[in-house]
């Protein structure tokens, strides 16, 4: 009689700890999906308080998440885990969503901001990977160049060629990844950086074999810390990272190579089976309203599209700034990456893997 | 000779343990928001850091997770146990080595199987399935550190107190637990910092804006880490260390006060 007593008390424990989670998880559902939008973007790659104006001035409430790298958010969107409404990728993984029919169409007409405020070179540039500005409207762009120290070279640095140069051994800083890294090589011997023809890949590794012994090292985001504190004297950067390292450093200067080099623009797409889309289009328009657009330049610090947020900026020197604004049309050797397909991408990564290994 | 060899080794240790902690809380101070420069002393980061809602509220997730989920991982941990000691042993040995998988398991592993397991049951991702997850993954650390208090355990005199007439939850609570009690603790303080701790399998399986502290930090990659989060890990680490210190000194002043 006692043990089965026992018996009943532990299993109904058994049973209230199993319950107990489903319970929690039930709590976590949504009340009004229709008043909210999901949106994916960089991490720390808005100003938060646009977020809030958004949300005040349309009710729609925005769940808002973040990603990492290009890499990580493609298979968190592809698993349909959750359904974004909104996400904000790079360039060539744009034109790999697009080749994979993730993406859903822009209506421009409900977007008058976007049509209005985004200057036409950059929806120029972004047929690179959008052949028909049919899926992207570009939200951030940069250049990749070099970022030198004044005092610590002995002639002004203009092209990649010098990144080769043994004088300057041990005191050079590279991307450490792969397509940056292959850019410099391609762009240094006039080809496309998105080739894939074996012989160009082939050459391009070996000027990276070449030039493997001057370098310091391959860095991702201690180039900043490590120019700032004068710890190298030359270091492929991306644009966005440059006016800041100067307001720290004045002694550094950054350009944009002759030989041509890669814009990248980070876009703001709607997902195909996006259940909020007419919510989505409004939180796109209302980021590209000059005000919106200017608040997120001056937190993010990366270059805006935004024409008329450009016009806003107060201080002159940032305003007409060569580094965050510079002269698309003057330039006729800039590219931005696409995507190269599977194989592609396994080509290049085994050819880095051989130059990292050398 | 030999002895100060041995100091001289312990400080080696002391060292390469705490400089990476030492030049974190230095920089929580540093004016400049780059490592490379001192720009003045300041408490600007942890004003902010008071100021961003973002980092709170993971900091508040974080901690949430880690004590609901540590609470329901002890109480099913230390249910396990007590259901193992009326196993047979086969059986038992059985059920102790599937427990002892995850903990071998690589994280990443059972992240993503986690992950595939919530899809194809059509579970939402939010603070419900990093929840699961991490009962899931604690579990195991209870019955690890429970168990061998429950091998200890006297049954005999939970026979006595139901001859002398008690309930058998009655008994359970006046006996048994007590006696667990130790084991029950260590076990939830070591759930408790697995789940502070974790953050691949919280990757996988959190929701849209839901974000640990963990999570926030490797999202922040891209634009750099920002110093309101070194302010913040000066803080828990100062937290940490004065609870630890509390806790060693308690005993040696009920001595003192005894004599």
């Amino acid at each position: 009689m006692k043990k089965h007593r026992i018996y009943h008390i532990r299993q109904t424990i058994v049973a209230l700890a199993l319950l107990l989670p489903v319970a929690l998880c039930g709590c976590a559902s949504d009340k009004d999906a229709s008043r909210q939008v999901i949106v994916y973007n960089w991490g720390e790659y808005i100003d938060p308080e646009t977020i809030r104006m958004f949300e005040e001035e349309s009710g729609i409430k925005v769940i808002y998440d973040e990603f990492e790298t290009n890499e990580s958010m493609y298979p968190k969107v592809e698993s349909g885990a959750v359904a974004y409404d909104i996400a904000c990728p790079s360039d060539y993984m744009i034109s790999r969503m697009i080749q994979n029919g993730m993406l859903s169409e822009i209506d421009y007409d409900k977007m008058p901001n976007a049509k209005k405020n985004i200057g036409a070179q950059y929806y120029e540039q972004s047929r690179g990977f959008d052949p028909e500005n049919k899926y992207a409207i570009p939200y951030c762009w940069g250049t990749v160049g070099i970022l030198y120290n004044k005092t610590m070279v002995d002639e002004p640095i203009t092209r990649w060629a010098q990144l080769w140069d043994e004088k300057y051994a041990d005191n050079i800083l590279m991307q450490d990844s792969v397509r940056d890294a292959f850019m410099v090589a391609e762009k240094l011997s006039g080809n496309s950086m998105n080739t894939l023809d074996a012989e160009e890949l082939e050459a391009a590794k070996n000027m990276l074999i070449k030039q493997k012994p001057l370098v310091q090292a391959y860095v991702v985001d201690q180039v900043r810390d490590k120019m700032i504190g004068g710890e190298a004297a030359i270091g492929v950067i991306y644009s966005g990272e440059a006016i800041y390292t100067q307001k720290e450093n004045p002694d550094l200067v950054y350009v944009i190579p002759e030989e041509g080099t890669n814009v990248w623009i980070d876009s703001w797409v709607i997902l195909k089976n996006a259940p909020n889309k007419e919510n989505a289009e409004k939180f796109i328009d209302f980021m590209c309203r000059e005000d919106i657009a200017l608040m997120n330049f001056e937190y993010i610090t990366y270059s805006t599209p935004n024409v008329a947020a450009r016009e806003l900026i107060e201080e002159e020197d940032i305003r007409n700034s060569e580094i965050a604004f510079p002269d698309l049309s003057q330039y006729d050797n800039l590219e931005t990456y696409v995507y190269l397909g599977e194989d592609g991408d396994y080509l290049y990564n085994e050819l880095w893997k051989e130059v990292k290994a050398y | 000779m030999k002895t100060i060899a041995k100091r001289i080794y312990i400080a080696l240790i002391i060292l390469f343990l705490y400089a990476p902690i030492g030049i974190l809380m230095v920089l929580s101070f540093n004016e400049s928001k780059t490592r490379a420069k001192w720009g003045g002393f300041t408490f600007k980061w942890y004003i902010e850091l008071f100021q961003n809602e973002e980092i709170l509220r993971a900091l508040f997730n974080t901690l949430l997770i880690a004590l609901v989920s540590s609470l329901i991982a002890t109480v099913i941990g230390t249910v396990a146990c007590i259901a193992m000691t009326g196993m047979k042993r086969r059986a038992k040995s059985i059920l102790m080595g599937i427990t002892n998988i995850p903990m071998l398991n690589a994280d990443i592993v059972t992240g993503i199987s986690l992950m595939l397991l919530y899809i194809s049951l059509g579970i939402r991702f939010g603070m419900g399935t990093i929840l699961l997850s991490h009962i899931t993954f604690n579990i195991p650390y209870v019955i690890l550190s429970v168990m061998p208090r429950m091998r200890q355990l006297n049954v005999s005199t939970y026979e006595a107190a139901l001859d002398l007439g008690s309930s058998p939850l009655y008994a359970f609570f006046k006996v048994v637990f007590p006696d667990l009690l130790p084991g029950i603790l260590s076990g939830f303080l070591m759930a408790f910092t697995m789940s502070l701790d974790d953050f691949i399998i919280t990757h996988f399986t959190k929701g849209v804006g839901v974000d640990t502290l963990s999570t926030k930090i490797y999202t922040e990659i891209k634009k750099g880490i920002k110093p309101e989060m070194y302010a913040l890990s000066t803080l828990i680490f100062v937290t940490v260390l004065s609870l630890l210190v509390l806790i060693n000194l308690s005993p040696a002043e009920k001595k003192k006060a005894e004599q």
